[in-house]
């Protein structure tokens, strides 16, 4: 049996009254390509904002690799291996996107203020490393050309792009993606496809996507959480809940 | 007149320092302090208590101006928690003016409006008159550098991208692992530090302090000064502090010129001259004389493939 990396055990969220989030459990595992699907205000952004630490749940428990992890701060789940995509991307306008991405790095010495101060050049050597690096990432989302702009200037599609090397540059091994492939032309959904598929297979990374696009999700995950009014509705293979009359009624048939 | 020069200078190597520290929490990573006169004013206490009630020498004076406007910031930071927004705002000018309002009531330890006496100076024995103000300037220049030196190269360090990145949108760092809160901390006590460092150095040039020099005055010029010559562009506060001060002090030479005016009107006057030129550098280059640079810093090339 595969290790589970993230167990939702019954989590909760109000928002302004509501529970956008309301008892909602399943579990990734380890090495798993998992879909979370449902309408529009469903609760999966909610979600990710849980499982990032961007939110507080108002109850239930989140662990990560068996660890309980419920409350913690967004950097302290970074570090437990957890990166998050953006659905409204947050690009930060004023730094490049060469910069954009190399913030991403986990454990680079010249952020600490003493070996930025007294090592520099340990700290360079570092840099042009993780340079090279990010070099790569921005070269597999296709925005090599645009290294130096401001990343304020991508158009939509890129900036999702560039949340996508951003959260491979960050090297976690649980990367979640909220509609990715959301405005990004047709051949770069295909090559994303391919990234995740490589990512998975090669390094064991674990992924959880949400996303409208049935082919993406088809294509990607072996198995979907489907949530709907803040519910968890149904569970299993794509093809398995799209039969589901419940999930029919609420999602698939509004996007077929 | 060339005494004059020495004396804009010598100030204005006060001012430069403070726009650095102003630079790194306000420019670099969008800390508002309004309260800089308060650790401006904090070094200049510590310092000449230091050397005056202590009989300490100047350098153990400045040292302990650095610590403690540290001290004080790190106390700041700690009251206004997540160190954010408009909170912190709040929080910087109450301690402005809790600490102008103890400068004037501790008389036991400040002398109170009175005005304390500071005799050290940052000197060597045996100088002329003309040769020690040459001198202090010397010093003055002297630890602007080392600041700038500091500062510039953390601005320009992969700590400095993640100060930035806090600037921008906080919750990028924060999901990708940055310890947000403590990088704001670090910013904000070394720019307090550095403060009370320019704090230190002018209580012993100006050798009479007293709570009327630590008014918000100061503060509006440091802000000028970090606007008009490029927030987070090390290179343009020091810009900034220059033009700033040049002009502030400059148009001193107005009142024997405007005898019609009183001497309140008059220093009105040159506030309303620096103002205007906010006005104007923030309608035709808001990024500030200088902007900041976006194209990264370090760009080693590719390496090339092998083979
Ligand atoms: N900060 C908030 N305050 C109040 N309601 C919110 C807030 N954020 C989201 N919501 C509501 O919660 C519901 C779920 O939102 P979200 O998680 O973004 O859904 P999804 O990502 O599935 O489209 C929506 O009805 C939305 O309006
Ligand atoms: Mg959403």
């Amino acid at each position: 049996m595969k290790p589970v990396r993230i167990e939702v055990d019954g989590l909760t969220k109000k928002l302004g009254g509501v529970a956008v989030v309301n008892n909602v459990s399943f579990q990734v595992d380890a090495g798993q390509i998992m879909g979370l699907i449902g309408p529009n205000g469903a609760g999966k952004t909610t979600m990710f904002n849980l499982i990032s630490g961007v939110l507080r749940p108002d109850a239930g428990k989140l662990r990560v690799n068996g660890r309980d992890v419920t409350g913690l701060p967004p950097y302290k789940l970074a570090r437990h291996g957890i990166v998050r995509s953006f659905q409204l991307s947050r690009e930060l306008d004023r730094m490049s996107v060469l910069d954009n991405v190399l913030l991403a790095a986990a454990d680079h010495p010249g952020e600490h203020m003493a070996n930025a101060l007294f090592r520099p050049f340990a700290v360079r050597r570092a840099e042009a490393k993780l340079t090279e690096k990010a070099r790569e990432m921005l070269a597999l989302v296709a925005l090599t050309p645009h290294e130096a702009k401001p990343a304020g200037t991508l158009s939509g599609g890129q900036k999702k792009l560039l949340e996508l090397a951003r959260a491979l540059m960050a090297g976690a091994d649980t990367i979640l993606l909220d509609e990715i492939a959301a405005g990004v032309a047709p051949h770069l959904v295909e090559e994303i496809i391919e990234i995740v598929q490589k990512l998975n297979r090669d390094l064991g990374k674990t992924f959880l996507i949400i996303e409208h696009n049935v082919g993406f999700i088809r294509a990607l995950t072996s198995r979907v959480v489907v949530m709907a009014a803040g519910e968890l509705l149904a569970e299993g293979s794509f093809d398995h809940v799209s039969r589901n009359p419940a999930v029919i009624d609420s999602y698939l048939g509004q996007a077929a | 007149m060339d005494a004059y020069l020495v004396a804009i200078l010598t100030t204005a190597a006060v001012y430069v320092i403070l726009a650095l520290a102003l630079n790194i929490q306000f420019g670099l990573t969008g800390l508002m302090n309004f309260g800089v006169v308060g650790f401006y004013g904090v070094g200049a206490y510590t310092s000449g208590i230091m050397t005056e009630t202590l009989g300490q020498p100047i350098l153990l004076g400045m040292l302990a101006a650095i610590v403690v406007g540290g001290l004080a910031g790190g106390l700041v930071s700690l009251l206004s928690i997540r160190l954010s927004g408009d909170f912190l705002a709040i929080v910087t000018l109450g301690f402005a003016e809790t600490m102008r309002l103890a400068f004037n009531n501790e008389d036991w330890l400040t002398r109170g409006p009175r005005g304390f006496l500071i005799m050290t100076r940052p000197v060597i024995d045996g100088l002329g008159r003309g040769a020690t103000a040459w001198f202090i300037l010397g010093v003055f220049v002297l630890a602007a550098i080392i600041v700038f030196v500091v500062l510039n190269r953390l601005a320009g360090s992969p700590f400095g991208r993640v100060l930035r990145a806090i600037r921008e949108d906080d919750l990028v760092p924060a999901t990708l692992g940055k310890n947000v809160l403590a990088y704001r901390l670090q910013a904000f006590v070394l720019g307090s530090a550095a403060m009370a460092l320019a704090g230190s150095l002018y209580a012993h040039y100006v050798q009479t302090i007293t709570p009327d020099n630590f008014t918000t005055q100061v503060a509006v010029l440091v802000w000028m000064s970090l606007i008009v010559g490029g927030a987070g562009n090390m290179k343009g506060a020091v810009v900034g502090a220059l033009v700033v001060t040049a002009i502030y002090e400059g148009t001193r030479f107005l009142a024997p010129l405007m005898e019609f005016l009183t001497p309140t009107q008059v220093s009105a006057l040159r506030f309303i001259i620096i103002g205007t030129l906010l006005i104007v550098v923030v309608r035709y280059r808001p990024e500030g004389l200088l902007p900041e640079r976006i194209a990264p810093r370090s760009r080693p090339d590719p390496v090339p493939a092998a083979g």
